[in-house]
Order: C-alpha cells, then sequence, then structure tokens
C-alpha cells in the first residue's frame, strides 16, 4: 500500500491517455457484461431445466397440437410419474409490447411438476376454487403493477379474437435467481371449456412428463415417441435441457457468437492496452532507472508496472461491470422478450478475473523490459 | 599509467584498486578506465575533475554499484561491492548510499515529500516514521515550507534541493553527486555547493562529486582530476 500514490501518480501521469483507454476498458466490459446476459437470458432455460423432466412435442413442430388423452398413455410408461401438459395462449394486455407467456394448466399436477414456483397455499387454495382465476409471477405483477384481486384482460389472436378475462389470485415467485417470474397460468378447465369450437379442443400444446430415473431419460424419450409412432399425432420427446437449448438456437448458436464477439474485443483491447503501457513505461525509462538507483530491486520495479497495468484494468472492467450490473438489475430492458435478462455473479467473477488477465498480459512485457533495464543506461535518457 | 591517491583524512571508505572499465559499442571496445586505484577516506568531500569521456561519471557509477567494473575491485565501508548481486546491491545502495542527478531526476507525479520519501518506502519504517524522516531531511535543505509542492512548480535550484533530500533521508554512508550544479545558475549552484559543503562539514558525510566546473570543485577538500580514464593528478586543500 505504501507505494499507491506512486502507482496513482503514474497512472493519472497523462491523464487523456489514460482516460482513452479506461474508456476502450469499460466499453469492452459493458458489452461483456451485456453479451453475458443476453445469453443469459436466450440459453438460461437450459440450466433451469430439471434433469427430471422430458419435453414431449409434437414431431413436426412445436405449434402442432397434441390430443389431451396421450397424458393417460404417457404415464402408463415403465419409469414415467407424471405428465402435465401446457399449451401456449399467445396472448397480449393492452398492447402487443406488453408481451409475457400465459399457458392454461391443470393445477395440482402443474405445481407438482414446478417445485422451483413458489406460492403461497392460501394462493393456491383460491386459485383452486375459482375457475377464471389465474396466477403471475413476480417480474410482470411488478411490471404492470397488479395486485390480487385484479381483473386481468388478455387478448388472445390464437383462440378466438376475444378479451379473456382472469381474475388474479396469486403472485408467485422464483426458487432460484434464474428462474423465470414472467409467465402467467390459469386454469385449463376454463380454457377448453371457453375456446371456439373448431380451435382445438380437446388438444394441448405440450407435454412435460417427470421420470423416476433421469439417468434413463434417453431410453424413456424413445418409448414414449414409440407410444405413439404412426399416430395422426406422433411426438418428439427429448430433455427440457435439450428442447431449451434448441428453442434458444433458433437463432443461432448464441455461445458461440458470443465467444466470437468478444474474442475479436478483447484482442482489440489487448492491443490498445498493451500499446499504452508499453509507451508509459518507455517514457518512463529514466524514471525507472532513479528508482533503482535508490535501492528498488529488479523484481520491485516489475511489480510496480505490473500493479500499475492490473489497476488500470480493474479499473475500467470495475466500472463496466458495475455498469451491467446496475443495468441489468432492472430487469428484462425489452419488456418481455428477454425474461431470463440479468448478469450471473458467475459471470461477473469471469469478468474480474479477465480483468486481471488483461492486467497482467498487457503488463507483463513493459514490466519486464523495465526490469531488466541496467541502471546506468536508463539514468542517461532522463 | 595509474595513479594510487590515498585518504586525506579518516578511515579509508571507498576503496578502488586496480579497476577497468571496457564498454562494448558493436565490434569495437571503448576501454573507459584503466587500471585505476582510489581510496576516498570517511568525511572527505572529493570532487572527480576532468573533460568529457575521462571516465569521471562510470567511476562515480561502480563507487555507487549501478555498473560493475569490468577488471579490479570497488570496496565501500568493507563491502565488495563489485561481487554482490543485482538483489543484493539495490538493497545495498537503499543503504548506503545516497545520489544527487544532475538533472535533479524527480519524479514528476511526486509532490517535493513524496519523492523524498521514495527511498524510505524500502525500509521498515513506519508511516509516522518516514513523514518525520522527509520533514527532518527537507529542514535541512531549507524546502519545509515547499512539501507539499510538485517538482514542475518550483525552481532548478529547489529541485536540486529536493534531491539532495532525497539523498540524505536515509543518512546514506556516502552521498554521490553526479555534477549537481551542472544544470543551474551561478547563484543558485553557489546555494548547493554551500548545501553539500554544509553536510560535509557540520554531518561529516563523504561526498564524491563529479564536476566539470573548477569554482564547485573548489569547495571540496580534494580534487581527483581525470583522464582518457586514469587519475592524473589530485590536490588536498
Amino acid at each position: 500500500m505504501k507505494f499507491a500514490h506512486l502507482i496513482w501518480g503514474n497512472l493519472t501521469r497523462k491523464k487523456l491517455r489514460t482516460s482513452l483507454t479506461l474508456l476502450s476498458i469499460i466499453v469492452a466490459f459493458v458489452l461483456f457484461g451485456l453479451l453475458c446476459a443476453v445469453k443469459q437470458a436466450l440459453a438460461g432455460g437450459v440450466e433451469m431445466a430439471g434433469a427430471d423432466r422430458l419435453i414431449v412435442r409434437h414431431k413436426v413442430s412445436i405449434i402442432q397440437l397434441l390430443p389431451e388423452s396421450y397424458k393417460a398413455r404417457m404415464e402408463r410408461i415403465p419409469g414415467v410419474d407424471l405428465a402435465v401438459h401446457q399449451t401456449w395462449f399467445g396472448g397480449v394486455y393492452q398492447d402487443p409490447k406488453n408481451f409475457f407467456m400465459q399457458n392454461p394448466v391443470v393445477i395440482e399436477e402443474f405445481l407438482s411438476m414446478h417445485p422451483e414456483l413458489i406460492l403461497a397455499p392460501a394462493q393456491k387454495k383460491a386459485w383452486l376454487e375459482t375457475r377464471t382465476g389465474a396466477i403471475i409471477g413476480r417480474k410482470t405483477a411488478d411490471r404492470f403493477k397488479w395486485k390480487i384481486g385484479d381483473k386481468v384482460p388478455i387478448l388472445s389472436p390464437i383462440w378466438g379474437r376475444r378479451t379473456w378475462e382472469f381474475d388474479l389470485v396469486g403472485i408467485y415467485d422464483g426458487r432460484d435467481k434464474g428462474s423465470d417470474t414472467t409467465p402467467m397460468f390459469f386454469r385449463y378447465d376454463y380454457f377448453d371449456e371457453s375456446r371456439e369450437e373448431g380451435r382445438g379442443k380437446g388438444l394441448v400444446g405440450w407435454y412435460t412428463i417427470r421420470i423416476k430415473d433421469p439417468a434413463r431419460a434417453a431410453e424413456i424419450a424413445k418409448l414414449v415417441d414409440r407410444e405413439f409412432e404412426n399416430s395422426p399425432a406422433e411426438t418428439k420427446t427429448e430433455p427440457e435441457g435439450a428442447f431449451a437449448q434448441g428453442f434458444a438456437q433458433q437463432i443461432g448458436n448464441i455461445t458461440l457468437i458470443v465467444a466470437g464477439i468478444l474474442g475479436a474485443v478483447f484482442f482489440t483491447l489487448l492491443l490498445v492496452t498493451g500499446s499504452t503501457m508499453a509507451q508509459t513505461v518507455r517514457e518512463r525509462f529514466g524514471e525507472l532507472g532513479v528508482l533503482k538507483a535508490i535501492g528498488f530491486t529488479n523484481g520491485q520495479v516489475l511489480a510496480l508496472v505490473l500493479a500499475e497495468s492490473c489497476l488500470l484494468a480493474l479499473l475500467g472492467g470495475g466500472i463496466g461491470l458495475t455498469a451491467v450490473w446496475a443495468f441489468t438489475a432492472r430487469g428484462d430492458p425489452t419488456g418481455g422478450m428477454l425474461p431470463l435478462f440479468y448478469f450471473r455473479p458467475s459471470d461477473v467473477m469471469l469478468g474480474v478475473a479477465l480483468c486481471i488477465a488483461l492486467g497482467l498480459i498487457t503488463g507483463i512485457f513493459p514490466a519486464l523490459q523495465a526490469m531488466r533495464l541496467r541502471v546506468a543506461d536508463a539514468l542517461r535518457r532522463m | 599509467m595509474s595513479t594510487n591517491t590515498n585518504a586525506a583524512n579518516g578511515d579509508p571508505l571507498v576503496h578502488v584498486e586496480g579497476v577497468e572499465k571496457v564498454f562494448q559499442r558493436g565490434s569495437e571496445k571503448i576501454h573507459v578506465l584503466a587500471q585505476l586505484d582510489l581510496t576516498v577516506g570517511r568525511g572527505e568531500f572529493v570532487a572527480l575533475m576532468g573533460p568529457s569521456g575521462s571516465g569521471k561519471s562510470t567511476l562515480l557509477n561502480l563507487i555507487g554499484g549501478l555498473d560493475r567494473p569490468t577488471k579490479g575491485s570497488v570496496s565501500i565501508a568493507g563491502d565488495r561491492v563489485d561481487e554482490l548481486s543485482d538483489r543484493q546491491l539495490a538493497g545495498w545502495r537503499a543503504r548506503h548510499i545516497g545520489f544527487v542527478f544532475q538533472l535533479y531526476n524527480l519524479i514528476p507525479v511526486l509532490t517535493a515529500e513524496r519523492n523524498v520519501e521514495l527511498p524510505l518506502l524500502l525500509t521498515h519504517l513506519s508511516k509516522a516514521e518516514r513523514t518525520k524522516h522527509v520533514a527532518t531531511a527537507l529542514a535541512m535543505v531549507g524546502l519545509s515550507h515547499r512539501a507539499r509542492h510538485f517538482p514542475r512548480t518550483m525552481s532548478g535550484g529547489e529541485q536540486q534541493r529536493v534531491g539532495i533530500a532525497r539523498g540524505i533521508v536515509t543518512d546514506p554512508t556516502l552521498l554521490l553527486c553526479d555534477e549537481p550544479t551542472g544544470d543551474l545558475d551561478r547563484k543558485s549552484g553557489d546555494e548547493i555547493l554551500d548545501l553539500l559543503q554544509a553536510l560535509n562539514r557540520e554531518q561529516g558525510k563523504t561526498i564524491i562529486m563529479v564536476t566539470h566546473d573548477a569554482h564547485a570543485s573548489a569547495r571540496a577538500s580534494r580534487t581527483v582530476h581525470l583522464y582518457k580514464g586514469q587519475i592524473t593528478s589530485e590536490a588536498v586543500k
């Protein structure tokens, strides 16, 4: 710490140059943080997926419906514990930009399938007693400032172009930080009775099945698909994680895209910061010679230069990461398109590690140069 | 030819014996010092004079442990400086040597007191002790009132006095000055020489000063003349 003023003084010697370098580091780390958050938003469902859950959808596409009668047949397959269906309602609240997911479900079995959704017992009871009842995730409730007892009108373009009115009976929370608390769930019996004739009565969107032994997931998936082979509605069964991944990868391999962009950004950053550090040390050869003359060891000079480059990287990276943290703490900036948009602590730690790596890599060559400097030669450069 | 110059008074502090220094520039070998012997006694104020290229700064660098002789030995207070490793040399310089440079060589981003404090950062002194030492050193050079000023706001003479304060703050065994008045006007130069003389006479500091200037060397108790890497004459006051 007693060298802090020397390190800080050197860093602030050329204010404009340091500011510009700092700015480039901040921008790079803001980009890093935002891309991590977007990646999390698009692919986060994969991590939140249950290892003991499989998704069964129509073999052709997710928008093709499956018979409600499949439930009993699925539950008869050895190894299947429970089968629960959901259906894409696709409604909007007041305006198309107010999008969030709404799905009709059978209450008891749905809550049993998704223990990660935390609903107060009294609210569950109210839901069971209210045919038009619906529960909403905390994020969406906060977004529209809804409270229990409110009537929520939702316009659905799929199930007959009309407004459906729901009674808000519960607000659920997510058990884990990454849980998606944007969807609304309402009763399937109300949905099935209320949808117009010819709009898929008795049909559902997809099934989630819970299996007794996650190790048998692949085997059971095959058994399920074989059960409905050669029927009018053949199925495709896959683990929930793979389903979520496939959903996310509709826009491409997100991890690869993010890695590509960040790779290019950090490579450029290495050049910019490395060049700044090399220049700043080259300009100070004489002063470094003075430090050595008065007794600083080669190792201490190396450490001083490395501390300077690490401080610069940590300062820039710290500001960038904090800015992203503050931005993502406000939640999904798209109004519902990216419900899992947040900056994971593990990504923050990765960002800090990147800061330190940036500091070390950009500082090591000038630091070695400073370390190897011969005192008499350096003093001649003053 | 070599000239053996003995200490004029006190115990021998610096003992340079049979020193040669050869620099290699491409394929050319430049002999800067040749079979040079020099002894400086404790408490002496020695001026090294000579034309450019005579080897006086090189000799000062060897005595200060900033460079190593090609041949011969350099002993300071009994320590064979030429045999120390780089790391040992750094520690030895911190403990025994104070440097004063022609261009002051202050760190521009540090205030006067922070510049003076630099050598103390390498000691185990507490912050309070360092502050006390710095205040004493600045008071000795008459710059207590400029402690918080940056070098760029000071005159050349003031900067050199800060340089001297930095050189003496650790109470070194030996103060080495490389043309300390070379970049100053006569008045400021005289003030610096007064200061060095006072340090020698009142504090008993052993000083070796490289200079071109006969006016400056007149302040020393002994003047050693170098020419082409050898001591040609000396004059004791």
